[in-house]
């Protein structure tokens, strides 16, 4: 091995290094994501490898993925949005009152629901940006707020069910597709959201200034940007984010009082696999999409091999260790 | 600041040599408040019934004896969200070691505290060795633990002999010993923060690790001593638990919300999320007001969902008290 170094020194070595400096570019949860979704595929072909499967596997991965854009957008900033596992709860329960079992109610009902988002959002911001309260206590008093207000709207239990064309946007697929096979509506909606939530982020002025503020606020400020007005349209769209994630869990889960719990630790951890940097200044929403994807991914690796689920927990947790240490680490060399 | 002027009245000037954190002014407003709703509404036996006020203290300990923790934790600027699963084993572990039998008692008191410094250890390990943020290490570690207790228990195991539920039911003359331990807690958290290099150490990694460390800190350590400490304080939470409950179940971290829950209390008391700001006597406070809180609830006898929102915007409110006038951006 050594000797083969002395001998090429010449043209070659340069390229590789090329090559070499171009896969260490490469951000870390592509390959990360690679390496789990293989595994999954030699465990279980028939799941895995095929179209088929592979759509299976993102109809829940997709709302996962589109509450971790929501809570990106607040983390670049350097906030947090604990509020978004109540919000989807909250979503939920109050559809499956709302909605009374009457299918034209649903569109009203998603009308009214992202209105509440935007609510919730506003309400955020201006506790954080006027109130000056850190986001992460804003947000943990809101997820109780939420929470609670769902609960007390239905008083403790859910009540009727969800309709189905309510439900749509989580469970169905769009069957007979060339190639894929089928598609499940909750990618599309992804798909459609991924594309709004990139020009967004990455080619308007508001998401430089956002990442500007997540780096330094005060330079951010000084340089001309809306501080507490940026702050409260970001948390809006978390907010709004995490209703449409919401109601893609609905579809998918069902009527549950604890669909949501835990789901923003969720989002955050599909985050930060995806190279985000808690404290703001670093975000990529393409990457972000594949956190989520990795941690569903690890998820059903778990269930693939038949651990019961306490165990799944504990080796989710060393994964999730694992994975970030990994990012970490990488990104700490390239300084 | 140091010379003040004679225009400021003296009750700032008190405030301020005196280094009361001003959420005991917010405190003692809710105090006052829901006194009032309880007079109005009920009985108004908050104002009248020393042994209410009392409770609120008793309600208080497992948190406050944890926030503790979390406050050394937070100083340092690092967080600890698997404080919840360090409770849950530390309860189902001694209950287990115990079986009612006094003679098994310091075995596991000895085990659940090897258990609470592995914890620590981990979480500080973790943090500063392979550098993942402290919010989705204390996580992981969280998961681990919580995969562990369900894998192993799934219901209310052994029990503690009747004598150690003198920690949680006794009483020393007048005081019940658990406000003993609590305020015995604190101190020593207060202690340890002005007192001691320690201490010292940890608010300057908090403020700024980089300076502590070109300084001849040892930040690592630093931070995984506050790591073990947080995870013992978890510990004590735990026994004092299990001790009240007389036999260890596996929901009972969780089911408290202590890692949030430690969060905020020390929050509203003044710790600076972004570290090296902070004490354990405005985290005292804040454990004071939830107990003021549940007490008042009970006493009113409000919708338990109504509890919940209610909660949640007095800790707004309760943090906002003293921020609102800051001219920092929060974020």
């Amino acid at each position: 091995m050594t000797a083969s170094t002395v001998t090429t020194q010449g043209s070659t070595p340069n390229i590789l290094r090329n090559i070499w400096v171009w896969i260490k570019k490469v951000p870390p949860v592509y390959p990360i994501f690679l390496v789990i979704f293989i595994t999954l595929g030699f465990l279980n072909p028939k799941g895995y490898q095929t179209m088929n499967g592979i759509m299976t596997y993102l109809r829940p991965a997709s709302p996962l993925a589109v509450l971790a854009i929501g809570q990106m957008f607040v983390l670049a900033l350097g906030g947090f949005d604990l509020s978004i596992g109540a919000v989807v709860t909250f979503v939920v329960l109050a559809s499956s009152k709302f909605l009374a079992n009457d299918p034209t109610n649903m569109v009203p009902n998603v009308l009214i629901l992202l209105g509440l988002g935007v609510i919730v959002g506003l309400i955020n911001g201006f506790v954080v940006s006027f109130l000056k309260v850190p986001s992460f206590i804003t947000t943990l008093g809101m997820m109780m707020i939420v929470r609670g207000a769902a609960l007390y709207y239905v008083g403790g239990a859910p009540k009727g069910y969800l309709t189905d064309n309510f439900r749509m946007f989580g469970r169905n697929y769009i069957m007979d597709v060339p190639f894929f096979t089928r598609i499940p509506y909750s990618f599309i909606v992804l798909l459609i959201l991924t594309t709004i939530a990139f020009i967004v982020f990455h080619r308007t002025n508001w998401g430089r200034q956002i990442l500007a503020m997540g780096d330094n606020v005060r330079a951010a400020g000084l340089s001309g940007v809306k501080l507490k007005f940026v702050r409260m349209m970001t948390f809006v769209f978390c907010s709004v984010f995490a209703v449409l994630g919401g109601i893609m869990v609905a579809g998918y889960g069902g009527v549950n009082v604890t669909i949501g719990e835990g789901m923003e630790l969720n989002a955050i951890a599909a985050c930060v696999i995806g190279g985000v940097l808690l404290g703001g200044g670093k975000a990529n929403v393409i990457q972000v999409i594949f956190g989520a994807f990795t941690l569903q991914a690890i998820v059903n690796l778990l269930n693939q091999l038949g651990l019961p689920k306490p165990y799944t927990d504990a080796v989710q947790g060393l994964i999730i260790i694992g994975v970030v240490a990994y990012s970490a680490l990488s990104t700490m060399k390239k300084r | 600041m140091a010379t003040t002027t004679p225009s400021e009245n003296w009750f700032k000037r008190m405030s301020r040599s005196s280094k009361i954190p001003p959420v005991y002014i917010f405190l003692i407003v809710v105090f006052l408040f829901t006194g009032l709703m309880d007079l109005i509404y009920s009985d108004g036996q908050m104002y009248t019934n020393p042994n209410i006020m009392l409770n609120i203290i008793v309600r208080s300990v497992a948190l406050g004896i944890v926030a503790v923790g979390q406050t050394l934790v937070l100083i340092g600027a690092s967080i600890d969200l698997s404080v919840a699963y360090t409770i849950s084993i530390t309860a189902v572990m001694s209950s287990y070691i115990m079986q009612g039998n006094n003679s098994n008692v310091p075995v596991a008191l000895l085990g659940v505290f090897a258990i609470g410094i592995v914890i620590g250890l981990a979480n500080g390990l973790v943090i500063t060795k392979l550098r993942v943020n402290p919010f989705i290490a204390t996580l992981g570690v969280g998961l681990v633990v919580k995969g562990i207790i369900n894998a192993t228990f799934s219901n209310y195991t052994g029990s503690v002999p009747k004598e150690f539920e003198w920690f949680g039911y006794g009483t020393l003359g007048p005081i019940p010993v658990s406000i003993i331990i609590l305020l015995l807690v604190v101190t020593i958290g207060w202690f340890i923060l002005a007192r001691t290099k320690f201490g010292a150490h940890l608010y300057g990694v908090g403020g700024n690790s980089e300076v502590a460390r070109l300084s001849g800190v040892r930040t690592d350590r630093v931070l995984i001593g506050a790591h073990v400490l947080c995870s013992v304080t978890a510990v004590l939470s735990g026994i004092f638990l299990v001790s009240l409950m007389r036999s260890g179940a596996p929901w009972v971290g969780p089911n408290g919300v202590y890692d949030l829950n430690s969060i905020a209390t020390a929050v509203i008391g003044g710790t600076a999320l972004s570290g090296g700001k902070g004490g354990v006597w405005g985290t005292l406070a804040g454990v004071l007001i939830f107990g003021v809180l549940a007490t008042a609830f009970n006493q009113l006898g409000i919708n338990p969902y109504m509890k919940n929102i209610l909660q949640g915007v007095i800790i707004i409110l309760a943090v906002a008290s003293y921020t609102a006038r800051s001219k920092k951006e929060a974020a």
